[in-house]
């Protein structure tokens, strides 16, 4: 079972505690935006098979949303993290490199 | 190709069964093809069969890294239906599904094909409008489909129990000429009808690149080396993807898994399809006697076709409540496969961003009961290059013009 810390209450949550909710750092387009910015933001999805970056809420305990780094093919957690940033921290991209050098997601790497 | 008859059995007995020829040819791929498919799964199967069938077109290769029909088209549930909402929906998986009744004639291979009848059971009371309403909009597109009451429900089905502590069975959406189908049986026959046409299926072999120029494709890069073509289709479900990356778009899916299981073999106690997705369960008993039992998706991504284990016990604990004879059954095996799921739970079938590369997936949940109309449009579309009256509503382009194709309700959970 996918075991998460959460980053603000510090519990180590088990899936049925928490819930996805689906890709992280998504750049938001509201009224007046372009079609073509509309629609990424809503629908085009990285799906990436390998590292991911997600949001998830610990709907079952403290509540917060929270972002979290993740294998799709293993199911390793390289770690969670705040969800007040733009990006994810610099330690978290160093254990993945170290894991997987030349890893890239979207503008990250 | 020998055909398969009571003769061919007869005749094989008295040799003591030495005339059996493969089912289909393994061949070295060739320089070039004139239509390539990445994933032969029952839809890239079905699509090669009739662009051959359809169209004429047999220099076809179908390439796989596994083995033919060993993702979802062998772990699925083998539920065929065709009583959806939307009218584009309904028009696609009502071709599938008569496709069905006369498949294992057109293939010359047993699919074992048994229209046993489909029913939805409705256990609240926004259920019962809904499917009231599937019931009307499927009057008008055609498709026959009734709303039944608990009374019907429990004639139909001895051993459910209607008044389940917290959702009676308040009545049901029945399709009479739904059912299942043998799920490896249908990616046998397409392929062996394939490879008679002279087309190539190519397994173990991995599509690690997809090659272009000047905004048109024209081959891929696989483990066997590089392969040309003049057209491709992207045919592979849960992987679509890593193949959209390969090519160089994104697409509006994401991956997760979804599970099911079977128990020990029972005597005969069921002989309909039960879905139950109040509680998010459904069931049916294989003609070994095994119960085939359906689950639910993860919310998150994944690819390594293994599932939750809590999705295991909810939908047992489901099913235990509507079916009290299942509760002392043993479970013998459970597993998942990867689904590509859609905004709005419809599939995608249609051009891509890169030219002469076509693309079939999206069906998330339920693409087994889709896999010989999903075929028929894919083909159409690849043979025309533009896409037929099936799949002109399932493009990608639906999206941006906010033109959905909302099956939320229909495929939501259960398959």
């Amino acid at each position: 079972m996918l075991t998460l810390q959460c980053p603000y209450c510090g519990v180590d949550a088990e899936e049925t505690e928490l819930h996805a909710e689906g890709e992280a750092h998504l750049k938001r387009f509201g009224p007046g935006s372009s079609d073509d910015d509309f629609e990424t933001y809503l629908f085009m999805r990285e799906n990436p098979k390998g590292v991911h970056f997600e949001r998830w809420r610990h709907s079952n305990g403290c509540g917060k949303f929270f972002h979290a780094a993740r294998s799709t093919t293993t199911l390793e957690v390289f770690g969670t993290y705040s969800a007040q940033t733009y990006e994810p921290p610099q330690d978290i991209k160093d254990k993945i490199t170290a894991k997987y050098p030349g890893w890239s997601w979207r503008e990250f790497a | 190709m020998r055909r398969y008859s009571a003769f061919a059995i007869a005749r094989e007995a008295a040799r003591f069964h030495t005339g059996w020829e493969r089912a289909w040819r393994s061949p070295e791929p060739k320089k070039k093809y004139d239509v390539i498919i990445v994933g032969a799964g029952g839809h890239g199967l079905a699509t090669a069969f009739y662009l051959g069938k359809n169209f004429g077109i047999t220099n076809v290769a179908i390439i796989e890294k596994g083995w033919l029909g060993g993702g979802n088209t062998g772990r699925n549930t083998t539920i065929i239906r065709s009583n959806y909402l939307q009218d584009p929906s309904a028009a696609i998986y009502e071709k599938a599904r008569s496709l069905y009744e006369t498949m294992s004639q057109d293939l010359n291979y047993n699919v074992m094909f048994s229209p046993r009848g489909v029913m939805m059971l409705a256990q609240t009371q926004s259920e019962i409008r809904g499917y009231e309403r599937t019931a009307h909009a499927n009057a008008l597109q055609g498709v026959t489909t009734e709303f039944i009451g608990p009374e019907r429900v429990k004639e139909l089905v001895p051993i459910i129990n209607i008044d389940g502590p917290r959702y009676p069975v308040l009545g049901a959406l029945w399709q009479a000429r739904g059912g299942t189908g043998r799920h490896d049986a249908v990616a046998w026959g397409y392929a062996r009808a394939c490879s008679d046409m002279g087309m190539d299926i190519i397994q173990k072999t991995e599509v690690i690149g997809v090659r272009q120029e000047g905004g048109k494709v024209t081959g891929v890069d696989t483990t066997k080396g590089p392969i040309d073509c003049d057209k491709l289709g992207l045919v592979v479900a849960g992987n679509s993807g890593d193949l959209a990356n390969m090519a160089g778009f994104r697409l509006p899916m994401e991956s997760v898994a979804l599970q099911a299981l079977v128990s020990e073999p029972i005597k005969p106690c069921m002989d309909v399809v039960v879905m139950a997705n109040t509680v998010h369960g459904y069931m049916s008993q294989s003609d070994k006697g095994e119960m085939v039992i359906g689950g639910g998706t993860d919310g998150f991504n994944n690819y390594t076709q293994r599932g939750s284990f809590h999705h295991v016990e909810e939908t047992v604990r489901a099913l235990v409540e509507t079916f009290p004879i299942v509760s002392r059954l043993k479970m013998l095996r459970q597993w998942g496969g990867i689904v590509d799921v859609t905004g709005d739970r419809s599939p995608v079938i249609g051009k891509t961003p890169l030219g002469n590369c076509f693309i079939n997936a999206g069906w998330g949940t339920g693409g087994f009961k889709a896999i010989p109309g999903g075929g028929w449009a894919t083909a159409e579309l690849i043979a025309k290059g533009e896409p037929g009256p099936l799949s002109a509503e399932f493009g990608m382009d639906r999206f941006i013009e906010g033109r959905f194709i909302d099956e939320s309700v229909a495929a939501g959970v259960a398959h």
